[in-house]
Parts: C-alpha cells; structure tokens; sequence
C-alpha cells in the first residue's frame, strides 16, 4: 500500500516536471532552428542590403527596414487604440458597473478574445476598409490604420480580461481607506486602485501588444501589403506590410534552402527577438513592482 | 434600555434600522446620543451590529449590499442620511482608522498629505504644518521626524497604524471613528494609541469599536452595548462596566459569555 503510494507520488511529480521542462525545450528548439535557417542570411546578403529599404526578393533586394517599420507602425496604432479602450473597460466593469452588467460584459468580453482572426479580417476587407476609404478620402482603405483598428480590436480583450482580474484583486480595505478620507470614486480609482494593481494592467498591456506584434492573418489582408518605409505619420494613411504577412505571404512559394528562404527566416529570428524583448521588459517591471507591493505588505 | 438625556450632542441616532440584502448582520431601532470631547465605545461579541453602525456614521456603508436603512444621524443637527449630503465632504468631517492598518505605497509625508492633496491643499507650508501637528498628534513625530521620505511601508504594525491615525488627523476631522483599531497590534502599541485617544478627545468626538472589553473599559466616557443587532445598555464607562442595569450586560462584562 505505502509502496505503490510513492511510487504513484513519484510518477506524478516526474510527470509534472517533464511537462514543465518541455516548455523550456520547445522554445529552445525553435530559437536553435530560427538560428540555423536564418544566421546564413548574415552571410549571403550584405548588411547594407538587409538594412536598406528596398524589399523586392525577386531582383535580390532584401531590405527589412520596410517590414519592420510596418511591423512597428500597425503595432503602435494598434496599442494606442488597445491600451485607453482596454484599460477604460476593465475599469468599469471592475469598479463602475452594477453586478449584473459585470456579469454580462466579461464573458462577452471574452467571447470576443476567442473571435478567429479571419473572420475579423474578412470585416476589415467587406465593412472597414471602404469605410475608410470613403470617410477621409483615400485611394484605398487598405492601409496601417485598418490594421491597427482591428489589431487593437484583437488585443482589447487580452487587455480587458486581466487587466480587470488584477483590479478585481485589489483588496478592498485600500478602496475603504481612501474614500475614507474624503476621495472621490474618480480619485481612488485613479490615485489608489490603479497603482495598486499596477503590475497586473502592465500585464494585461504587455500581453495585449504581444498578441497585437505576433498578429498575421488580419494584418496580411488588410494592411495593403506595399513593402514601403514608414517615413512620416501620414505614412499610418497609405498600405504598409509588417513581418509577419511577409513570412506568411512568400514561405509558400521559396525554394528550401534558397536566399530568400533563409532571410525570411532571419525576419522570423527577428519578430521572436523583438516579442522577447517584450517579454523580457514585462516580466522585469512586474518583478520589480512586486518586490516593492511585498516589502508595503510585510 | 437607558438613554440618557445629554445636552447638544455631537452625533444624535434615531431609530435606526438597517438591513443588509444577505441578511446577515443588522441594526434595529438604534437611539443613541454622542458626545463631544469624550470617548464613546460601541461594544458586544461579533455581528452585533458595531461595525455596521460605524460606517453609517461616515456613510461609508453605501458601498455595502444595503436593503433597507431608515431612520435618522444627526451630525450637528444634520441629518447625513439624506441622499443630498454632500458625502466627500462629511468623509472630510468623520475620519475613520481601520482595523488593519493600510498604509497607501506611499512615502511616510506622502500618506500624511494625500488626503489634504485630494482637498485641493497644495501650499507646501500649510502640508507641512499639516504633517508635523497630525504625528505629533499620534504620538508618532519623534520616532519618526527624521525619515519622513521613507516608504510608510517600513514602519512597524504599531507605527503604521499611528500613521493611519495621523492621516485622519492631518485633514482635521471633527468626528474620529476607530473600528477596532489595536487589533494587531502587542501592548506596547496598544497603550500608545489609547493614550493618544486620552489626548485627542479634548478636541475630537470619538467612537471607538474595541477589540476587547477590557479595551472598553480602559478607555470609555462612555459606553453603548449592542448584541445581535440591539443596543441594550447605554451609560457612562464608570457605571456600565461597575454596575449594569441589563443582566445581558452584566453576563457579558463579567465574561460568562462571548
């Protein structure tokens, strides 16, 4: 009885371990593949070439700079949008609404998270871009702007559902304590419960411009797909393309092992440099903030 | 139960009836007068209605699940029930400590003027002025007047709860609620506050929730004894802890129950 008790207790705690591990592992892997595939790049394409700002694999130009400036341009947009809009819901589901509202909002918040990307680009191709067109005028509706309205539409729920559950987690002596004092509702949200759950929002926001950088089916349909360097804002107006639709868009017609192949590979090294990045941040500001929130509760 | 007829009392509670959607903890027909400058206790076992009748008092029981609140407060012959109170303002007048001390992450001066700040205060000399009469107030300016930029958060239990005093002080409340405001905290501490109250109440009106009934009968001018709801007995300190009219009372002073 006892014997096949530890041993039960062995098996599972290995289990466990392994599946832990094997995260770890996988990304490993990944990076190691990316690196294989990719650094080649370093040595068949000048540097001058891959940091100039002409894209057009057919002729040999093989400038990112266009690409990443997409990438960039369409995330921004799309976190400015995210950021205010996400953080203003889960705020008034969490601290304004009555019970029977919050009830209703947060799954459909979060029905909307599970939206496939597809079906949202297709709004953004049917509905959103000839919109735009006609609305400011454009010669045509698919540019960075479409993209980053719709990736800010993807990444609000992210924002919205744990940005709410750390807001939800401030315990309610501190709220108390600051009405107590003569704050208004307005005030302690923003001046006690806001800071408060600050590690958690900042969560909310860093996961919600993560899923807005790794993002590529709505981006590819609707961003107009023009490799062109973002050299102003108006630049937000006209067709951009980001990293991600490039590698979706030509890894089916590259030949194994070929150039092109190896820097769409390198872009891909790239996009998994810059999302650790981050990451990385994230996890850095929230360690900190959380060693402090530790010492104010001990 | 005696209600005594007291001249001009500072908070004056009448018929007080209030209950809370859950059913769970209540208040019926409470008739209670508070003096000025004098320490009145609200005392009795768990659920008796204490807490509740506290946070009537700076209406900070909005925020509960409330079904029904009837009946009057007067505060100076206001009655701060009525929904066109101005609430910030009377939270200003009716301070309030809790019973865990919450410190807001802030610096020691910061905690002290953030509700001055929320006021609209912001001539430095008048938040300074503030910080120094509030912890002298306390009990709490020599140990601490050298390290007023230090986090609050790295004072001991017993100083963060000073600190929580000197907040309510720094905004020079008229009313100072305590709802049991030593209960974590060792003796030391303990007769640190009491005797900040001792000093305070030549200024201030305070009604104390005490954690236990020795607390009570330390510190009361006078004291009001509720159970499930009821207020019982209410009478000066000397009287209700030597000599209770109620045999509930007297039950309970004496320990033979709660």
């Amino acid at each position: 009885m006892n014997e096949t008790l530890s041993w039960k207790e062995y098996l599972i705690t290995r289990a466990i371990k392994v599946t832990g591990y094997s995260a770890i592992v996988f990304v490993v892997l990944i990076f190691f593949f990316l690196l294989r595939e990719g650094l080649p790049t370093l040595a068949e394409v000048p540097l001058s070439t891959l940091f100039s700002i002409r894209w057009y694999p057919i002729e040999g130009y093989y400038g990112i700079l266009p690409l990443l400036s997409g990438s960039l341009i369409v995330t921004l947009g799309a976190a400015l949008i995210a950021i205010p809009f996400g953080i203003g819901t889960a705020i008034y589901i969490a601290e304004i609404a009555p019970r029977w509202m919050r009830e209703i909002l947060k799954p459909l918040v979060e029905l909307l998270g599970g939206l496939p990307s597809v079906v949202l680009g297709f709004l953004g191709i049917l509905v959103l871009s000839p919109f735009l067109r006609r609305l400011l005028d454009l010669p045509t509706g698919l540019t960075a702007f479409t993209g980053s309205l719709l990736l800010g539409g993807i990444a609000i729920p992210t924002v919205v559902s744990i940005a709410e559950d750390a807001l939800d987690a401030v315990p309610r002596s501190y709220r108390e304590a600051a009405l107590a004092l003569g704050a208004t509702h307005w005030q302690t949200i923003w001046r006690v419960t806001l800071p408060a759950a600050r590690s958690g929002v900042l969560t909310a926001v860093m996961l919600g411009v993560g899923r807005a950088i790794g993002e590529t089916m709505t981006v590819m349909m609707v961003t107009g797909n023009a490799p062109v360097l973002a050299t102003s804002p108006g630049a937000l107006f006209s067709p951009v393309r980001t990293m991600t639709a490039t590698i979706a868009a030509e890894m089916g017609e590259v030949a194994g092992g070929s150039v092109h192949y190896h820097v769409l590979f390198f872009i891909g090294l790239v996009l998994f440099l810059i999302s650790l990045a981050v990451n990385v941040t994230a996890s850095a500001i929230v360690f900190r903030t959380r060693t402090r929130a530790e010492r104010i509760l001990s | 139960m005696v209600t005594r007829p007291m001249p001009d009392p500072k908070i004056l509670i009448e018929h007080l009836t209030l209950h809370y959607s859950d059913g769970t903890e209540s208040l019926n027909d409470i008739n209670l007068a508070i003096p000025a400058n004098a320490i009145t206790v609200l005392f009795g076992p768990a659920g008796g209605g204490k807490s509740s009748l506290l946070r009537c008092i700076n209406r900070l029981n909005d925020l509960a699940d409330v079904k029904t609140l009837s009946g009057r407060i007067l505060l100076d012959g206001e009655n701060i029930l009525d929904p066109k109170t101005d609430i910030i303002a009377l939270r200003r007048k009716v301070g309030m400590v809790f019973a865990r001390p919450v410190v807001l992450p802030l610096t020691i001066r910061g905690n002290l003027t953030y509700g001055l700040e929320l006021a609209g205060e912001r001539r430095r000399s008048r938040l300074d002025e503030a910080v120094e009469r509030s912890l002298k107030q306390a009990a709490l300016w020599d140990e601490v007047k050298d390290r007023l930029d230090d986090p609050a958060s790295a004072l001991s239990g017993g100083q963060q709860q000073r600190l929580c005093l000197a907040r309510v002080l720094a905004l020079q409340p008229e009313v100072i609620l305590l709802d049991e405001p030593t209960s974590g905290l060792d003796p030391i501490s303990t007769g640190k506050v009491e005797a900040a109250l001792q000093e305070l109440k030549k200024n201030y009106t305070i009604v104390l929730v005490p954690h236990s009934v020795q607390q009570a009968a330390r510190t009361a001018d006078y004291a009001a004894f509720f159970l499930q709801g009821k207020l019982i007995e209410y009478a000066p300190g000397q009287e209700i802890f030597t000599n209770p009219k109620d045999k509930r009372t007297e039950d309970y002073v004496m320990g033979r129950f709660g």
